[in-house]
């Protein structure tokens, strides 16, 4: 909404600080997103007396003036204006004064002749394009008053951003209001030059859903879409422009003049929030015009050119023959006020919000009236917006009002709303007196009956507040204007929470620790992307077909962010990502929202070093087996990794929780092969950590360098190993894995590390000596496995 | 026979080589102390091993005589010893350029926005409130109509919203029987039970962490305290400042006596916690459906500490979170009793509070997994030459 600093003033009879306005407005609720200075830089331009004009001796189109602006000296100034004549007054910008234009005035010689300062255009004050001579003023004002006490042109533009439930503020009366309590100043609508005070006709109530107003059918065939339907009807009008004040408080408004009864009902629309329509009277067919819904296949080109088909849900206007305006939307170019046009019908009507919003929806065709219906204008206000457009025509367009009438079928009352005074210190936390919370609800337009048999307020809310519903809006409004700053803000006791943390929460962020303490980098993508697959969730509305749907997985967000990293030079990439990942269900209903954990690694194992030349492995297999069996053990710590498929898997019980593999993104040259892993998040299952005591003997190893098949594997060895071993033994590890043509294709030899120790006493030479003798039979019948000899 | 005169004098003699101890190079000093506190032959253990030769009076005296020269002579010698390796450190330093880089491992780090949200929630847990969650799937009835949203009002225009392409409309049993085979969380299991999903219109994605605060007020009747930080879902093209997903945490207090000077009191103290000591705080009427009075927070700007600036927009405030008591009819909604019970709820950005806290220009920054970007938040340390 934008509003005018001087429409405000005009409301509130005094002078108004825009910044100062916009400060209290954003206390009040509504935020001031921008103040645009309306023709700024004209505070030091005031009125200049051109006492004499004489030729300038050496060049024939200019003058010599001699002017005075109010000072004892008066100034030399060469005007090329035709029209400058002695007598007249004119804007003067003295030396030194800088223009709208950037112009700074210097004094200089014009041809010889000195000149100070400069007698100004509309043009060069950036009020106008008009370069034809200088702006006349008809003022009887002082020499060396400042022009804007004359020309009060200078406004500011407050870009207001009205919450959806405060329609009355998209009316400056509305914002008006707000400011009022505050300056403790009454509410008035400004003044309308040359405006009559009677011939304003009255509106004519009938309870019936048609009446006659001089010779016209009205009214609403359809009452719950349109609930109340008033017309005025005013002949004689002389459409033109209009006079400069009601043009220049449109623009400043952000609306365009177009012609005096066009301008006079948008003027209404952002004074008092009620949009309104003027009809042609000759163009209507009847002559008729009254709401009704649209039949099936109706159609209407409505005032933007467009050709658009109803439904029959909507609500239009139409004469006698055809809808003339979709109601509360637009209307139409067939019955449009032209520079021809002398009588009028003016139409103010109530819509329904959610039916005009739908019908918005439905056309796509939002105007600055849907805006207002959908948020609700006040029903009980039609009468005077009817009174202020009849004033406003009157003044700028002449005619006579010679019919008005207010089709009203079923008239309801403004709702009453009850008001405990006690329950306002139990939402607020602070005791009010009941004369204060009076007052406040005052001051929004409330009427306000009190009830002290059971301390009560009834209070009547007025039509601008739909939002006003119940009691606990009437607390609100009282906080409000108290102001939320006036409230203490003190820690006061309270109960904490039956709730504990959610589990699963609080899993996450140990795993997310701990994936961060082993080197790698939090990332978080868009789960959106392209088709996943069977079981994939779809959205209906997507942005794009890229992110049409639910990821189902979360690698392959982290393959993009390779990919992205890549394509930036950077080569060494360890990211994890923890999200949601979406499964639709078969039968419909709610889709499977499973939580799990993803990453990546490619590049070098650890930041090179000079040391070694720079050198560094990068990360192959072994380290991916590394972070997924410790992402595993973190994420789903009852999980197991398993030999799968030629990669790894982790499975819980029998599911399939989770996998590890080299990924197929395709490196460039200079890059790495890239792993990745993905596992499913369930913190349940995780054991408690128990204390194992240290050992307190010394302990012993031994290496075997035993010669294996390939069939037979490194895990399936270590078992043979432990069980033959006995209860000596505490660990067995491998130390190399060695293959030559002297062991042949079909084996190798790897190196195990057994490491023994008593429970309580040293191990002694010959128990060692007999587990390993013990394992090496073991391992020789089991595994067809011996002792390395070569 | 010993004689206590001879001992006396030769540890007097001995006492003398104090004066040279801190002059000692590190082999004369490893001499020295053999051949003075050496266990086997050494001056002192000489002297002590001669002790019992002396009559008792004599034997307790020079023994402690002895006694005190040998924690004497040993203390020197700690001390000269630490000396020398000292300088043994920087002679070898002599050789070396300490300006080389260090052998650095790599380092991790979890996500900016992380950071801000960790942080968050520490607070709130610091006053008492729990971590929730729930589901980002939701039905219109949660994510509008239990947060008092009415159909086809304005309100809606705020929240552009994604909604998923699911026919459904089973009855709960079945849907009882159709289980995650994987993880079951603490929303999807609560959610089982819940028989109203049926009437509750279109399957979309939540477009604020709101809906939580339905679920949890109907699992648990009050005292409720818990903060739900969580991922929302907006219709929104993904540009600079706007993303089509992003992170929101919730706030939700309820029981009986909760007033606005609680959430007042309650939401300054985060601030002053989160922003530092000296920030400002003040609270501007709002709208949001499902409270009543509603608020908004801003805090002094912590780039012009409130002066006015461009980050600001020259207002000196920054806007931070909006707020309100709930509604009453969102209290009925999740049958708690509105006379009985208040309470207040809250919602903010940890996104946008990163964007601003770092100085991070572009919310895509945020999302793309940029190495670079990400170090800059992690565990590091620069390998420049210093
Ligand atoms: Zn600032």
């Amino acid at each position: 909404m934008n509003v005018s600093r001087r429409w405000l003033e005009g409301c509130l009879r005094r002078p108004l600080d825009a910044t100062e306005v916009a400060a209290r407005l954003a206390m009040l609720g509504v935020t001031c997103d921008a103040i645009e200075p309306l023709h700024p830089g004209l505070e030091q331009v005031v009125v200049g007396l051109v006492e004499s004009v004489a030729p300038h001796p050496n060049a024939d189109r200019l003058r010599v003036c001699q002017v005075f602006d109010g000072t004892p000296e008066r100034r030399h100034v060469v005007c090329g204006a035709p029209n400058v004549t002695a007598g007249s007054k004119y804007p003067f910008a003295r030396v030194g004064v800088t223009l709208p234009g950037g112009v700074t005035l210097e004094r200089r010689k014009i041809r010889g002749e000195l000149s100070e300062g400069m007698l100004c255009s509309a043009r060069e004050l950036g009020l106008g394009q008009e370069h034809d001579g200088i702006l006349e003023l008809q003022t009887g004002a002082a020499p060396g008053t400042p022009l804007l006490e004359v020309l009060p042109v200078d406004d500011d533009r407050l870009v207001l951003d009205v919450t959806p439930n405060r329609p009355d503020l998209l009316g400056h009366k509305g914002i008006a209001r707000e400011l009022a309590h505050g300056y403790g100043v009454p509410l008035r609508l400004p003044e309308i030059p040359g405006a009559p005070v009677t011939g304003l006709g009255t509106l004519r109530r009938v309870e019936t859903r048609r009446a006659e107003v001089a010779g016209v059918t009205v009214g609403t065939d359809d009452p719950a879409g349109c609930r109340r339907f008033t017309a005025v009807v005013i002949k004689g009008v002389k459409i033109g422009p209009s006079p400069a004040w009601l043009s220049d408080r449109l623009q400043a408004a952000g609306v365009r003049s177009i012609s005096n009864v066009v301008d006079v009902t948008n003027y209404v629309m952002l004074e008092l929030n009620h949009p309104m329509h003027a009809y042609d009277l000759a163009q209507l067919h009847g002559p008729a015009i009254v709401a009704r819904r649209a039949q099936p296949g109706e159609r209407l080109t409505t005032l933007d050119g467009t050709l658009r088909e109803l439904s029959p849900s909507m609500t239009v206007i139409a004469d006698q023959a055809r809808a003339v305006g979709v109601g509360g939307v637009m209307g139409a170019a067939n019955t449009e006020v032209t520079a021809a046009t002398t009588d009028l019908l003016i139409e103010c009507a109530w819509f329904d919000p959610a039916a005009t919003r739908r019908t918005r929806k439905a056309l796509a065709l939002a105007t600055d009236a849907s805006y207002r219906f959908e948020r609700g204008v006040d029903l009980w206000g039609l009468p005077e917006a009817q009174r202020r457009a009849a004033e406003l025509i009157l003044a700028t367009a002449g005619g006579q009002v010679v019919d008005a009438v207010d089709v009203w079928p079923e008239p309801t009352a403004p709702p009453r709303i009850f008001l405990r005074v006690a329950r306002v210190a139990l939402v607020l936390g602070e005791s009010l007196p009941v004369e204060c919370m009076e007052r406040y609800l005052v001051a929004v337009g409330c009427t306000v009956l009190h009830k002290p048999e059971d301390a009560r307020l009834a209070v009547e809310v007025p039509g601008w507040r739909p939002d006003l519903r119940a009691e606990i809006d009437l607390i609100e409004e009282i906080a409000r204007l108290h102001g939320y700053d006036n409230f203490p803000t003190e820690l006061r006791p309270y109960r904490v929470g039956r709730l504990g943390d959610s589990v699963l929460d609080r899993a996450v962020t140990r795993v997310r620790e701990g994936l961060a303490a082993l080197g790698w980098f939090e990332a978080q993508s868009i789960p959106l992307g392209p088709e996943p697959g069977p079981g994939g969730v779809k959205l209906l509305n997507p942005l794009s077909s890229e992110e049409a749907w639910l990821r189902q997985r979360v690698l392959p967000g982290l393959e993009r962010a390779v990919e992205t990293n890549w394509s930036r030079q950077v080569r060494d990439i360890r990211l994890f990502e923890i999200g949601t990942v979406f499964r639709g269900s078969e039968s419909g209903g709610r889709p499977f929202e499973t939580l799990r954990v993803a990453g990546v690694l490619t590049g070098a194992r650890a930041p090179a070093h000079w040391s070694a030349g720079a050198a560094v492995d990068d990360m192959d297999l072994w380290d991916l087996k590394a972070c997924f069996a410790a992402a595993v053990a973190l994420a789903n710590p009852a999980a197991d990794v398993q030999v799968e498929a030629g990669g790894w898997v982790a499975r819980l019980g029998e599911d399939l929780i989770g996998h590890a593999e080299r990924l197929g993104l395709a490196p460039p040259a200079w890059a790495a092969p890239v792993f990745g892993f993905e596992l499913d998040l369930n913190p349940e299952g995780r054991a408690p950590l128990r204390y194992q005591a240290l050992p307190t003997t010394p302990g012993a190893w031994r290496d075997l360098n035993l010669v294996l098949t390939l069939e037979v594997t490194a895990a399936h060895t270590a078992r043979v190993i432990r069980r033959a071993a006995g209860p000596l033994l505490e660990s067995v590890e491998v130390v190399s894995d060695f293959r030559s043509e002297q062991l042949g294709s079909d084996r190798r030899a790897v190196q195990f590390r057994l490491r023994l120790r008593g429970a309580d006493r040293t191990v002694r030479d010959e128990e060692v000596d007999q587990a390993v003798s013990r394992v090496l039979k073991a391992v020789e019948k089991e595994l067809d496995a011996r002792l390395r000899t070569s | 026979m010993a004689d206590s005169d001879e001992l006396r004098g030769r540890l007097a003699a001995l006492e003398t080589e104090l004066v040279h101890i801190p002059s000692l190079d590190p082999r004369g000093l490893e001499a020295a102390e053999v051949r003075l506190l050496g266990r086997k032959q050494g001056a002192l253990t000489e002297i002590l091993k001669l002790l019992p030769g002396l009559p008792p009076d004599q034997r307790r005296t020079v023994g402690g005589e002895a006694n005190r020269l040998k924690q004497v002579l040993e203390a020197a010698v700690v001390a000269r010893k630490a000396e020398l390796a000292q300088a043994a450190t920087a002679a070898a330093a002599r050789g070396l350029d300490l300006t080389m880089p260090g052998r650095l491992r790599h380092g991790g780090g979890v996500h900016p926005v992380t950071t801000v949200v960790e942080e968050i929630v520490a607070i709130f847990h610091g006053l008492g409130f729990a971590r929730a969650g729930g589901p980002e799937a939701e039905t219109e009835w949660y994510n509008f109509g239990a947060l008092n949203f009415p159909p086809d009002h304005p309100a809606m225009d705020l929240h552009d919203t994604l909604y998923l392409d699911i026919p459904d409309r089973r009855g709960p049993a079945e849907r009882r029987r159709n289980r995650s085979s994987g993880v079951a969380s603490d929303f999807e299991r609560r959610d089982l039970s819940d028989r109203r999903e049926r009437e509750q219109g279109r399957w979309l994605l939540r477009t604020h962490t709101s809906p939580v605060q339905i679920r949890v007020l109907q699992q648990e009747p009050p005292p409720v305290r818990v903060v739900i930080p969580g991922w929302v879902y907006r219709k929104d093209t993904f540009d600079a400042s706007h993303a089509p997903v992003f992170a929101q945490i919730e706030g939700l207090a309820v029981d009986e006596g909760i007033t606005f000077v609680d959430l007042k009191a309650t939401l300054s103290h985060f601030a002053r916690e989160f922003f530092g000591a000296r920030t400002s705080v003040r609270f501007r009427p709002s709208f949001f459906p499902f409270t009543e009075p509603s608020a908004e927070m801003d805090v002094s700007c912590g780039v012009c500490g409130g002066k006015g600036c461009p980050a600001c927009k020259g207002t000196g405030w920054m806007e931070i979170l909006g707020a309100g008591m709930v509604h009453p009819t969102v209290l009925a909604n999740c049958g708690v009793d509105p006379e009985r019970y208040t309470g207040f709820a809250f919602g903010m950005g940890p996104g946008r509070i990163a964007l601003n806290r770092y100085g991070i220009p572009d919310i895509r920054l945020l999302y793309e997994g940029d190495m670079r970007f990400l170090q800059q938040f992690g565990l590091r340390a620069p390998g420049e030459l210093a």
